[in-house]
C-alpha cells in the first residue's frame, strides 16, 4: 500500500504529536473542581482531573509525578495549565512539562481560593488556546509517531483477528524505524518465556524478567488468587479459558519483531522498535502510562467490547467479534470480523488498519474521541501516607 | 449452513479450534489460520461463537495445545467434537484455580 502523506504537530523539543490539545491538568484530587471550573468557562480547554496526588511518597509519588509530567509533555499537548493545591508540587509538575519548551501556566489554590484560581486559569488558558490555534500541521514521518498497543475485554476472536491485525501494524511501524510500546505484565503469564526469547540481549531479557517476577511476587505476597480475576468474567463469557490462553492472544498483537528494551512505568523509550513497559493490565491505567511515556496513537484490540478512550492519546479500537461490532458500533473503529469468515486475509486486514491509523494521525477522530471517552487513571503502587 | 466456516485453528497441530459463529451439533467446516483448505469435523454439542471445540480425544490431565503452545491441562477426558472450556480445562499456573 502506498504511504499516505502524514501530518502532525512538531513541538519545540522535536517530538511529533497528532493532536493539538491545551490541557488543564490537576496536580492533585483537591484541584479537580478548579480544573473543571476553568474548562467550563473556556470550553476549548481539555480538563484532566484524577483521584490522587496527596500524601503519596517514595516510588509511588515518583510514578505519579512521572505520569503527570509525561502527560503534559506528550506532543499531543500544545500547552498546559497546571493547577495544584500548593505551589511546591505544582512547580515540580509545571517545571517538568516546561522542559519540553511548550507554554505552561501554573496556578496554586492556597492563598487564592478556587474562584480566583478559576478566573485566572480561564484568562490565561484562553490565551494559550488562541496561540495553539495558530500551530499548523506539517509533514511528518511514520517513525516520528510513537504508537502504543494494549488489548482489553479479550475473547478468542481477539487472538484470531483483532490482535493479529494489530500485529501487522506493529511490524509495519517498526519496519519504518518507528517506536511501539506494549505492556500488561500479568497478562503475559504463561507466555512470558516467548517475550523473554524475543528480547534483543541478555540485559533487556534480565530487565523484562525482573519486572515480571516482581509482579508475580506482589500477587503472591498479597495472598490472593489472581485467577479469581484472570481471565475476567468477560473473557470467560467470550470463550477464553485460562490465563495461558489469554497470554497467547495478548502476545499475538505484538508483531514478529524483537523486544528492544524493557521500561519502568511511564518512562520514555530511547530505542526505536518494540519496547516492553511494566504496566497493569487494566486498560485505563495502562494507556495512561503509555501516553505519559510519549505515545501519541494507541491501537486497542477488543473482543467483548472494552470502551476505553484517553484524554490526549487517541485510542483506535479493533474487533473481530461480529456481535461486538454490531451491538457496540459506536465504540468500534475497525471491524475485522471478516477474518473469521475468511472474507479477506491478514495482510488485507493490516492494510485496512494502517489506512485508519494514517487517517487518525491526520486528524480523523476515533470513536472514543467522538463520544467523549477520556479515561485518565494514575497507577497507584501502594497506600498513601 | 452450507460451506460457511465453523471453526478456525491457530496452528496445524492444535488440539482445539475456535468457533467463528454459533455452531450446532453435526458437521462443520474447519480451517487453519493463514492456510488454504478446509476439512469437516463432527461436532458433539453446541459451541457458542468464540468458544473452543476439541479436535482430538484428550485424556484426563492431558496438556492442551492452542497457538502451538500449552494453554492448560484437562480436568477430565474430553472427546473430539466436545466443548472445551472452564468445566474441563484448567490453567497450570496457580494450582488453586477451581
Amino acid at each position: 500500500m502506498a504511504n499516505a502523506a502524514l501530518t502532525g504537530y512538531r513541538r519545540a523539543d522535536g517530538r511529533v504529536g497528532i493532536r493539538n490539545h491545551v490541557v488543564v491538568l490537576a496536580v492533585d484530587d483537591l484541584s479537580n473542581a478548579a480544573v473543571e471550573g476553568i474548562a467550563r468557562l473556556v470550553p476549548g480547554l481539555l480538563p484532566i482531573p484524577h483521584a490522587y496526588g496527596r500524601l503519596q511518597f517514595g516510588e509511588d509519588l515518583e510514578l505519579t509525578f512521572r505520569t503527570l509530567i509525561g502527560t503534559g509533555a506528550n506532543p499531543n499537548v500544545a500547552a498546559a495549565v497546571v493547577v495544584g493545591i500548593e505551589p511546591a508540587w505544582t512547580d515540580r509538575v509545571a517545571d517538568g512539562i516546561e522542559k519540553t519548551g511548550k507554554p505552561v501556566v501554573r496556578l496554586s489554590i492556597e492563598r487564592h481560593g478556587d474562584l480566583d484560581t478559576i478566573a485566572e486559569g480561564a484568562r490565561q488558558g484562553a490565551k494559550l488556546l488562541q496561540d495553539a490555534s495558530e500551530i499548523h500541521r506539517v509533514p511528518v514521518e511514520r517513525h516520528e509517531v510513537m504508537m502504543s498497543i494494549k488489548c482489553g475485554e479479550s475473547d478468542t476472536t481477539s487472538g484470531l483477528g483483532a490482535c493479529p491485525t494489530t500485529s501487522e501494524a506493529v511490524d509495519r511501524t517498526v519496519a519504518a524505524n518507528g517506536t511501539v510500546l506494549f505492556g500488561e505484565t500479568t497478562e503475559l503469564t504463561g507466555g512470558e518465556h516467548l517475550i523473554a526469547a524475543r528480547c534483543v540481549d541478555d540485559d533487556v531479557r534480565a530487565k523484562f524478567q525482573g519486572f515480571f517476577d516482581d509482579y508475580m511476587a506482589t500477587v503472591v505476597a498479597a495472598g490472593v488468587d489472581l485467577l479469581g480475576s484472570q481471565p475476567t468474567q468477560g473473557n470467560i463469557r467470550g470463550g477464553l479459558t485460562t490465563i495461558e490462553e489469554k497470554a497467547m492472544g495478548n502476545i499475538a498483537k505484538t508483531g514478529s519483531v524483537p523486544v528492544v528494551d524493557a521500561l519502568a512505568p511511564a518512562c520514555a523509550p530511547t530505542r526505536p522498535g518494540l519496547n516492553f513497559m511494566d504496566t497493569s493490565s487494566a486498560a485505563a491505567e495502562c494507556v495512561t502510562l503509555m501516553a505519559a511515556a510519549g505515545a501519541v496513537i494507541h491501537l486497542f484490540p477488543t473482543g467483548q467490547g472494552n470502551i476505553i478512550g484517553h484524554p490526549i492519546e487517541p485510542v483506535i479500537k479493533i474487533t473481530a467479534n461480529p456481535l461486538t461490532a454490531s451491538t457496540m458500533a459506536e465504540h468500534i473503529d475497525l471491524d475485522v470480523s471478516g477474518l473469521l469468515r475468511q472474507d479477506y486475509n491478514l495482510t488485507e486486514a493490516g492494510d485496512r488498519l494502517m489506512d485508519l491509523v494514517d487517517r487518525t494521525i491526520n486528524g480523523r477522530l476515533t470513536a472514543a474521541e467522538s463520544i467523549g471517552h477520556r479515561e485518565f487513571v494514575i497507577t497507584k503502587l501502594y497506600r498513601s501516607a | 449452513m452450507g460451506d460457511e466456516l465453523g471453526f478456525l485453528a491457530h496452528e496445524p497441530g492444535d488440539a482445539v479450534a475456535v468457533a467463528v459463529r454459533d455452531v450446532e451439533p453435526g458437521t462443520a467446516a474447519l480451517a487453519v489460520l493463514g492456510a488454504d483448505g478446509r476439512r469437516e469435523i463432527a461436532v458433539a454439542e453446541p459451541i457458542p461463537l468464540g468458544h473452543k471445540v476439541a479436535l482430538v480425544d484428550l485424556a484426563e490431565g492431558a496438556e492442551v495445545v492452542e497457538y502451538g503452545q500449552p494453554i492448560g491441562v484437562t480436568r477430565k477426558a474430553i472427546a473430539a467434537g466436545e466443548h472445551v472450556h472452564v468445566h474441563n480445562l484448567r490453567s497450570t499456573k496457580w494450582q488453586t484455580q477451581r
